[in-house]
């Protein structure tokens, strides 16, 4: 499986094979930019603190891979293009945690799907976000989805995971009877769960920022130096000379590869579409609803977010732009058919927000991990499905990966692996939050009615780091609810701008140009036409 | 106004909101003979949504002048403030149990619990969003509802953009078209996917015909454009069926679309209680005397079914809160023996049920705009209407007298084209 890696002008460098008990996939060819060889990268010949490992990208891959380093005596700098952590795909994501089940065999994505699964349920009780083991049902209309239904189980079975099992149309209506009574088979996939993906990135960052990592937002990666013992890279301000570089950027790891002359991997998008549907229809489904998969597409899903409203999508389909996430009437329709067969009483009428992401989909169409041709360089790329449940696998792999490749991974015994779990009003009883507000009555200021978001989470989620609105809302849930901010979005901009001491007009919905109002004299009511 | 520090363990009667309904509602409950009301509301200031409703043209039914809307709250406060009345403000209801055991929260209170004799419900509207309609596209800044964005004009000094599209004819988004407009924002235009405004006419006269702004009717946003902010969005004629005819879309460029496309009764409350919903108003299930269909628990104003006039509020909150009274005090009126059904061309009628022996406000709503009709209530009794739109409400006295010979349980209303054979009016 491996690709040789070719020489450089620079020597040969030879992958190593982790201990992962996985081979790296990532080495690729390497263009000769011809440069001299040993020759360091020109501003290195300042005196700069070397930093050990940069990690580009703060989606919930970077994030997870800073978490996992900051175990350990390194100097790590994490930097995002974006204002905020989280803000590029993984906001968008389902929030699914895979069951493991569902994956083949043999690939990156198979294996390290169920190994990043199981460490979900620490990683939720050490860093105090939510998750919730709900269990997944992959259903079947005809005999040709129940053949395919068995080698779903089978795949189970193979890989120790338990309690997966084949239920018939008995067990079916008795634990999920608003399912379409057309279903013949499911396969019941009891250790697959849900989180918030936002609230993961936001845990993973705000943990390791605490254990010394040096993040650094709204700094977009524009060159990359390489050659000699390090790397340069550009981000904005002084460049980052560093050991290792880390290509976590998602979308746009194809253009950070290139960046030190690597042609691979490629990068190439597939949006899904998200529609989110109100409260009312808690309960509809217990459990992840999938129908049964295609050989190109999991399908469309219906999902029991963690906080309790239903997800329909997402939708597949091959864009060009990069950035493109809008959502679209066809991929409405889509998403609302498909659910409908799935779960009848799944309407629009229902929806109360929708929104888009964009997979990266490498070459390979599996995860590309690992080493590269350029010494220090390694990929964390074409992390689509099931990328958000093997994050925490990517991270050790990579991490073991960097121990092979002579980082020092010396354990810091000051190490916090556990953070203090948010308050959320709405999800403690009356009683708690009786006591809560005896200590501080902000507890006792509802924000967001909608969500119950009291004023205390809010200073909370702005000194845990939240600078923008969304910022605010996927911490705390403010304005995500059925009146989607017309209430609480100007009281949520208040209070960004007291904590910080910005203008209102400052205050943006996700970074630079999202701006939210502006002040009277930027418009002149009383201009005269000359 | 300063925070009520000290609530007292039982109230006679508590009222959920402190915008028109509620206040009404509270001011008639004094008035009828009770001792101890209290007015919970979330904000800082009693009001509700009058408070960011600076423009004028409330108050004509009720005080027969025109007022602003702060002023038209100042009336009722200030009567409020000459009787005895708690008013909690900057406090969340979190929870009203059958036993009408509330549970509530502020800074100045912590969390409470107090024990009411009757509830009146009073918890107003929200604003349907951009999610509830699925509007195609980017979700970048500087999409919001009209009434977020009248709070920003009105009560924060600050400018939600500076050329402003408006995604439906609701009357918020009506007055808000001028309001910008006064403002120094450019309105290029109102859409609506309907055949015909949702508004009032008098605001669509006033608030863009005055000020030269466009209404396209039977159009509607089909995408919107922008990555970070708003650039421009794209709009489409719709045919009989609502459906987009994209060969004739063009794109219309803005920084801002504002939506203003309808509320929806803020009943979360109401289904924790299990209290019985009309699906169609979206509201309580309520009798003549507005008692929804649990013991004590009254129910008033746009939580109930959405309003057009304030002052129809008000006239329905006072009505609540006499009742909320009478149960109180043991004076309840003769219990309703006739259920309201809506017939042809009418799609909600509230209250839902009403009693013969008294007579009766009836609001209903049309689904299509009709000319010269004859609205009917069942057999005993018909009436002339010149023209009715769904955006205006119709109302309907239903006289003891019309029900002289009826001996049914139910009567259905119809607005019914005036061509079609009618008997004569009586």
């Amino acid at each position: 499986m491996l690709a040789a890696a070719r020489t450089n002008g620079q020597g040969a460098r030879e992958t190593s094979r982790t201990g992962f008990a996985l081979e790296p996939s990532g080495t690729v060819a390497h263009t000769n930019r011809g440069q001299p060889a040993l020759a360091p990268p020109s501003s290195c010949l300042h005196p700069v603190k070397v930093k050990d490992v940069t990690i580009i990208g703060g989606g919930v891959i970077g994030c997870a891979i800073a978490r996992e380093l900051t175990r350990y005596r390194l100097d790590v700098v994490l930097v995002e293009s974006e204002v905020e952590v989280g803000f590029g795909t993984s906001k968008s994501n389902s929030g699914i945690i895979h069951g493991g089940h569902h994956t083949k065999p043999g690939t990156l994505k198979g294996e390290l799907s169920w190994a990043g699964n199981q460490r979900w349920v620490r990683l939720a009780q050490e860093l105090g976000f939510g998750f919730r083991r709900n269990g997944d049902l992959t259903v079947a209309f005809d005999e040709a989805d129940v053949e395919v239904l068995e080698t779903i189980a089978q795949q189970g079975k193979d890989r120790d995971i338990p309690g997966v099992e084949i239920w018939g149309p008995e067990k079916i209506r008795l634990e999920e009877p608003n399912l379409n009574q057309d279903i013949l088979a499911a396969v019941d996939g009891p250790t697959a769960g849900v989180v918030n993906p936002y609230e993961a990135c936001f845990a993973l960052i705000e943990c390791a920022v605490a254990n010394g990592l040096d993040l650094r937002v709204e700094s977009p990666v524009t060159a990359i130096e390489s050659g000699g013992d390090g790397l340069l890279v550009h981000a904005g301000g002084e460049p980052i000379a560093t050991r290792f570089v880390i290509n976590a950027a998602g979308v746009h790891a194809e253009k950070v590869a290139r960046m030190v002359g690597l042609l691979e991997p490629t990068i190439r998008g597939r949006k899904g579409e998200e529609y989110l549907l109100d409260k009312r229809l808690a309960g509809i489904v217990h459990r992840t609803i999938f129908p049964c998969p295609t050989p190109t597409s999991k399908g469309i899903l219906v999902i029991p977010t963690f906080d309790g409203t239903i997800m329909v999508g997402p939708t597949a389909q091959a864009v060009e732009d990069l950035e493109d996430v809008t959502t679209t009437a066809v991929g409405a329709t889509k998403a609302f058919d498909l659910a409908r067969r799935l779960v009848p009483g799944i309407s629009e009428r229902d929806c109360i927000a929708e929104f888009a992401g964009i997979r990266a989909v490498a070459g390979s169409n599996d995860f590309v991990i690992g080493p590269t041709s350029v010494p220090g360089f390694f990929n964390a790329a074409g992390i689509q499905s099931p990328g958000l449940t093997a994050a925490p696998a990517i991270a050790e792999m990579l991490v073991h990966q960097l121990g092979e490749a002579g980082l020092d991974l010396v354990p810091r015994p000051e190490f916090k692996r556990t953070m203090p779990r948010p308050v959320h009003a709405a999800s403690i009883s009356v009683g708690e939050l009786t006591e809560l507000a005896e200590s501080d009555r902000k507890f006792a200021r509802v924000v967001c009615r909608c969500e119950l978001v009291t004023e205390a989470e809010i200073h909370d989620a702005i000194s845990r780091g939240a600078r923008t609105l969304d910022g605010l809302k996927f911490r705390t849930r403010a304005g995500m609810g059925r009146c989607q901010g017309g209430f609480c979005t100007s009281r949520c901009m208040q209070l960004l701008a007291a904590d910080s001491g910005a203008a209102m007009s400052d205050i943006t919905k996700r970074g630079d140009g999202s701006w939210l109002v502006l002040d009277r004299d930027e418009i002149d009511a009383n201009e005269v036409p000359a | 106004m300063m925070p009520l520090t000290d609530l007292r363990d039982e109230y006679d009667i508590v009222v959920v909101g402190a915008g028109p309904a509620g206040m009404a509602a509270a001011l008639a409950a004094l008035r009828t003979g009770v001792e101890t009301v209290l007015m919970v509301d979330r904000e800082v200031e009693p009001g509700g949504i009058l408070n960011q409703c600076i423009h004028n043209g409330f108050g004509l039914h009720h005080f027969g002048e025109e007022l602003t809307g702060p002023e038209y709250a100042q009336r009722f406060l200030t009567d409020l403030l000459d009787h005895h009345i708690d008013i909690a403000t900057d406090c969340y209801v979190l929870d009203v149990t059958a036993d009408r055991l509330v549970t509530m929260m502020s800074p100045a209170v912590g969390v409470r619990q107090v024990l009411a004799g009757a509830v009146v419900l009073a918890m107003g509207a929200r604003e349907r969003t951009r999610g509830a309609i699925r509007i195609p596209g980017r979700r970048p800044s500087g999409v919001m509802t009209a009434g977020l964005a009248q709070k920003f004009v009105n009560q924060m000094g600050l400018l939600p953009g500076k050329r402003a599209v408006i995604l439906g004819s609701g009357d918020i988004g009506l007055i808000m078209a001028r309001r910008m407009t006064l403002e120094g924002v450019e309105v290029p235009g109102v859409f609506e996917i309907m055949p015909h405004a949702n508004g009032l006419t008098r605001n669509i006269v006033q608030c863009l015909n005055d000020f030269d702004i466009p209404l396209h009717l039977s159009t509607t946003v089909v995408e919107i454009h922008g990555r970070d902010r708003v650039e421009k969005v794209t709009v489409a004629p719709v045919d009989d069926r609502l459906r987009p005819d994209l060969s004739r879309a063009r794109t219309v460029k803005c920084d801002t679309m504002l939506a203003s496309i309808g509320l929806i009764p803020e009943n979360e409350l109401s289904q924790k209680l299990g209290l019985r919903i009309d699906p169609t108003t979206a509201g309580p299930v309520v009798t003549s005397t507005m008692e929804t269909s649990r013991d004590g628990v009254f129910a008033t104003g746009n939580v109930v079914h959405i309003h057009d006039l304030v002052d129809f509020v008000s006239q329905e909150s006072l009505l609540a809160g006499e009742n909320a009274a009478r149960y109180v005090t043991g004076r309840r009126p003769p219990a309703d023996n006739i259920k309201l059904n809506p017939g042809a061309n009418v799609a909600s009628v509230v209250p839902h049920t009403i009693s013969s022996d008294r007579e009766h406000t009836v609001y209903l709503r049309v689904r299509k705009p009709m000319e010269k009709s004859w609205l009917r209530l069942g057999e005993v009794y018909e009436k002339r209407l010149r023209y009715v739109v769904p955006a205006e409400m119709v109302s309907l006295k239903v006289r003891p007298r019309f029900l002289e010979h009826f001996h049914g349980d139910s009567l259905t209303i119809d607005i019914v084209p005036r061509d079609e054979p009618g008997r004569e009016e009586q």
